[in-house]
């Protein structure tokens, strides 16, 4: 047997942190500031982790452009903007704690645009009331990683001056891939992993293991997603006793290109639509015209004549049904792609050449145009782009403790942050409020596993056997020749998720989906990869497979159950909101191999917080029972105020 | 409209004929692939095509397929280049393209290279440091005096100026003084930082990361795929400075150079032996392995003669510091008492059936 003589490096740490990202950094930088011996692990290199795409900036409420902005404004447009089902705790610490966590990055290097006065520049975004995306050009994810890279690189440096070592007490294990979590009884006590480029297996023995693997786009056909994106973290911690929430929400774009294969992913702004662009199938149709829904109907033309008017008379025209909102326009796509009027790529397209002069499309859209030149030689101002729905962000992940990020469910020790974990976005994520996300509870957590560590009595250990499972597992697929190529099982993945688990669901396609997945975890389990260990990509994706499998069935499972529609979930047979779901999240966890689905409710918000909302605004999103609790709250604090100012009258006296 | 004049994936793509650098530290070759290319895609569209194909192993570093992250640095045709950024529609229909690894760091596996090198350079660049006095929040600077910076942070450390430039591109041997052109603008960049506190940027650039061995050929620049200009605004302030403080950079620079022969001749476009990648191979990876090599036959060399009838315990490495070494003494490592060379969950004494007695007869016939 192949195990006995496998000899199997180990490592010992007080932190381990997987993920090397925005929020993997952070955590890192506070474990190692509260004295823990660290570890950092990533599957790519030191650097390149998927926040490096992040462009928009990072959403904080510092009132720098405008000084109205504040916390409260912040946290209610994340509210909003999550349909109410965000975790109100953690909504309301990002508002609260980004700034200070934007803040920070100046004193570790940053460099953000800045305003006249010489503060951080924010601009306006989707959803957000006031300006308040503190950025750097279009590269603020960069700029971001690059800073916590850098901070982390200034800190060995302090740690080889006092101990003599880069790597005394934090060290970066690049291009090594985690594939288990080792726990003793309930306890995190390890990972287990194996370097990319040398195959090699590699045991880290660590009492807290903080998560911060990024999302899960992978199993999706289009996304704007790395190969990285594979659920990972959410799969270990499933294996490890954790539970998921909010996994049936996706975000998807629904333009992103489809078309050439270079820019496959890649997302066109919705002012291409503003600035007159149409979408038309593969008749030629302009077909957006068919798709108004009937509660939208007084607002958006009804012929193409009226909605060109509305570009120059928009007080006296209708818009062009394009400028429906985001998921509408995604479902027509869709509808028309499944109606078989699709491009042959599976898209629409999306004209903006037919209907503006070459010069005045480069002067509107001028990073656009020079995107698409320049990496897929396609010339917008010539020819229609091909563009789909594309998979973005997960917004569903671990299901965690608001204030210290620690996973609940069965196991402790165990800790998420960033894109890993839920509940924080609700059922769909402001632009922007990622990378302030990754910040605040990248911070709490790396500094709350560092307190577990703190009050251990004994250090967990790490049974042999799992660790010999755990090596058996990993090399199951390059000793079976049997099996099929990863690359197929993949993309058959892709095509289920695609298809049926798509932008738009419905009701039986999700059940079908539920059986082809069951059929390819049968095939999954056999895949064999050809090669050696060395830096074999084909081994690492088999590997990856049955993560991205598990991850699937939970999002298929969640958005079977949700009969209702809700921010990045949208259900064809059940097209609105229903205030009796918003109640309620759904719980994935793993019994044996199979995935359980719970219903939870959802936490309560404080009254201090429910106050800052209108009652207007509510009465779309709670039930009549929550509504009256609601009107009872603002009558006794508007009685306690009366009481207060009777009071002062009284002193007053 | 109907019919579009953007891609088609319904024409069956034109075949192309690639040839790749297969192999790893102990060597390799150019093979041959033919490989079916549609319009509009690029390089990395058909490495990954080939992985999905008829070479599944085939290792190749990438992330964002956006030029954003700086990971699928190649040579093509021997050009640095970032594969996903380099289209197929700029090559003849009937061109061969060559892809082969970087050349100035050493072979792991295919398209693969060991990068550590510059992680290195980076970790001995002093950090930003920041004004004490200064609380967070209370940062002011106005754009202009940012911009500059700026210009340097765009960097994606896709490393192909320090693959390109000659001081190292054929001279392991500079490695050691020289950190490259991306750590020059690191030192400008921090050199340029309105608050930074440090004022030693230049001398530390001349002296400690060989700014000197630079004879501005900017061939550097011309790889950049962010556009940096890397000798114009980095390099070069950076070596004025210094002659403003009567330093003359030439006489140091010639000295260096001069003497040793090393007159640089390389340009970019130099033809590639893909052999020489084998050269530099020797260097050791980013991690030590310490325990995760082993001599598989001396094992069994090692066996004979014994008779594992029952289930050994598995030999498990002892642990390891930071250092990928046996901590030297428990004052330095996490536990108390040093830990176990035979590994922590070994305990002693062993237990009788973990014990490996083999008799003097066991493994005779008819035993
Ligand atoms: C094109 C694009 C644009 C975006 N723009 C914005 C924006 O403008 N504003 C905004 O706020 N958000 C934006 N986002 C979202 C945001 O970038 C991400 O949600 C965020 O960067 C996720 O960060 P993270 O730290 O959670 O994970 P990541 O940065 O993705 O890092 C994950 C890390 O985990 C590691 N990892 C994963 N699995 C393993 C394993 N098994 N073993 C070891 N390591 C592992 C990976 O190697 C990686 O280092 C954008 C996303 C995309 C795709
Ligand atoms: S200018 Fe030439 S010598 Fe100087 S760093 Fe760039 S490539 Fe190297
Ligand atoms: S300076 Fe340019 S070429 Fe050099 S690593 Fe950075 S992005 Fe790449
Ligand atoms: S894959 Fe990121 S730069 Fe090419």
């Amino acid at each position: 047997m192949t195990t006995t003589t496998t000899r199997i490096e180990r490592h010992h740490y007080d932190v381990v942190v997987i993920g090397a990202g925005g929020a993997g950094l952070r955590a890192a930088i506070e474990a190692r500031l509260a004295g823990k011996k660290t570890a950092i692990i990533s599957k790519s290199l030191f650097g390149k982790a998927h926040t490096v795409m992040a462009e928009g900036g990072a959403a904080a409420a510092m009132g720098n452009v405008n000084s109205r902005d504040s916390w409260q404004v912040h946290f209610r447009d994340t509210m909003r903007g999550g349909k109410f089902l965000n975790n109100f705790r953690m909504a309301e610490l990002h508002a609260k704690e980004s700034p200070q966590r934007i803040w920070e990055l100046e004193t570790y290097g940053a460099l953000f645009d800045r305003t006249k006065d010489g503060r951080i520049s924010q601009r306006n975004f989707g959803g957000h009331e006031y300006p308040r995306l503190a950025h750097v050009g279009d590269r603020t994810g960069l700029e971001l990683i690059r800073t916590l890279q850098q901070k982390i690189v200034s800190l060995q440096q302090e740690d080889k001056r006092d101990h003599g070592s880069y790597d005394a007490r934090i060290k970066v294990f690049s291009e090594t891939t985690i594939t288990e979590l080792l726990l003793d009884g309930d306890r995190v006590a390890g990972a287990f992993g194996y370097y990319r480029e040398s195959g090699e297996f590699v045991l880290f023995e660590a009492p807290a293991v903080v998560l911060a693997t990024g999302g899960v786009g992978r199993s999706y056909k289009v996304t704007s997603n790395s190969w990285e994106y594979t659920g990972d973290g959410h799969a270990l911690a499933l294996r490890a006793g954790a539970t998921l929430i909010n996994m049936e929400f996706l975000q998807f774009h629904p333009t992103g290109m489809v078309w050439p294969p270079s820019v496959k992913g890649i997302l066109v702004t919705e002012s291409v639509r503003g600035d007159g662009g149409i979408l038309k199938n593969s008749e030629g149709k302009r077909f957006m015209f068919d798709y108004v829904p009937d509660v939208f109907r007084k607002q958006y033309a009804e012929t193409p004549e009226e909605a060109d008017r509305w570009y120059d008379d928009p007080d006296n025209n209708r818009r062009p049904p394009e400028l429906l909102p985001r998921d509408e326009v995604a479902r027509a796509i869709n509808s028309e792609v499944k109606a078989g009027r699709g491009t042959p790529a599976g898209g629409v397209y999306l004209d903006i050449a037919s209907r503006l002069p070459a010069e005045e499309i480069r002067r509107r859209l001028p990073s656009m145009h020079h995107q698409f030149k320049g990496l897929a030689d396609v010339d917008i101002t010539k020819e229609p782009m091909e563009v789909g729905p594309t998979c973005h962000y997960v917004m569903g992940g671990v299901e965690v403790d608001p204030d210290s990020g620690a996973a609940y469910g069965a196991v402790r020790g165990l800790f998420a942050a960033g894109e890993v974990s839920g509940g924080m976005h609700g059922s769909n994520r402001l632009g922007g409020n990622s990378l302030s996300d990754l910040l605040v509870f990248g911070k709490r957590a790396g500094g709350h596993a560092a307190t577990y560590v703190d009050q251990l009595t004994g250090r967990p250990r790490v049974a042999v056997a799992a660790v010999e499972t755990a090596v058996e597992t990993a090399l199951a697929p390059l000793q079976r020749d049997t099996g099929e190529n990863p690359y197929t099982l993949q993309q058959d993945l892709q095509a289920v998720m695609g298809d049926l688990v798509g932008i738009i669901r419905r009701e039986a396609e999700l059940a079908d989906a539920l059986v082809r997945l069951a059929e390819l975890r049968e095939r999954v389990a056999k895949v064999s990869a050809s090669g050696g260990r060395r830096y074999n990509p084909g081994w690492h994706l088999a590997l990856d497979l049955r993560n991205m499998l598990v991850v699937s069935e939970c999002t298929a499972k969640a958005a079977l159950e949700r009969r209702e529609s809700r921010g990045g979930h949208t259900r064809e047979d059940f097209p609105t909101m229903d205030p009796q779901w918003r109640r309620v999240n759904l719980v994935c966890s793993l019994v044996g191999d199979t995935v359980r689905l719970e219903r939870k409710p959802l936490p309560k918000m404080r009254s201090e917080l429910i106050g800052l909302f209108d009652r207007a605004e509510l009465a779309k999103y709670l039930t009549d029972e929550e509504l009256t609790e609601f009107d009872a709250l603002v009558a006794a604090d508007a009685a306690a105020a009366d009481a207060a100012t009777d009071a002062d009258a009284e002193k007053e006296r | 409209m109907g019919t579009q004049t953007s891609g088609t994936p319904g024409k069956p793509g034109a075949k192309r004929q690639f040839r790749i650098w297969r192999g790893d530290a102990d060597g390799g070759d150019l093979r041959d692939y033919t490989v079916e290319v549609n319009e509009g895609e690029v390089v990395l569209d058909v490495i990954h095509r080939l992985q999905a194909t008829d070479a599944p192993d085939l290792a190749c570093r990438w992330n964002c397929k956006a030029g954003k992250c700086g990971s699928c640095s190649m040579e093509i045709n021997g050009m640095p280049k970032l594969g996903c950024m380099t289209r197929m529609s700029t090559f003849e229909e009937n061109e061969t393209i060559t892809v082969t690894p970087l050349r100035t760091f050493p072979v792991i596996r295919d398209l693969v290279t060991d990068v550590s090198f510059n992680y290195e350079k980076a970790r001995e660049t002093p950090a930003f440091a920041p004004p004490a006095d200064l609380a967070p929040g209370d940062y002011r600077m106005q754009q202009v005096d940012v911009e500059r910076s700026q210009e340097f942070r765009k960097c994606i450390e896709c490393f192909l100026c320090q693959n390109v430039c000659h001081v190292i591109r054929d001279h392991d041997e500079n490695k050691q003084a020289f950190s490259g052109p991306r750590y020059f603008i690191r030192a400008a960049e921090l050199d340029m930082h309105p608050l930074d506190t440090r004022t030693d940027r230049k001398d530390y650039a001349q002296t400690e990361q060989g700014l000197g061995f630079c004879n501005i050929t900017k061939c550097c620049t011309e790889v950049c795929p962010e556009h940096i200009k890397i000798t114009d605004n980095g390099i070069i302030p950076m070596k004025e400075r210094v002659v403003d403080r009567r330093y003359d950079p030439l006489v140091w620079l010639g000295s260096k150079i001069f003497r040793r022969g090393q007159v640089p001749q390389t340009s970019v476009t130099s033809g590639h032996s893909p052999g020489a990648v084998r050269s530099s191979a020797a260097g050791g990876g980013v991690h030590s392995h310490a325990g995760g090599s082993h001599d598989a036959q001396a094992e069994v060399q090692a066996q004979q003669g014994v008779n594992w009838h029952r289930e050994v315990p598995h030999p498990t490495a002892p642990a390891v510091d930071a250092s990928g070494k046996l901590p030297l003494t428990e004052l330095t490592f996490d536990r108390a008492a040093a830990p176990s060379p035979f590994g922590d969950d070994v305990t002693f004494p062993l237990p009788p059936e973990h014990l490996n007695f083999a008799h003097p007869d066991q493994d005779k016939p008819n035993h």
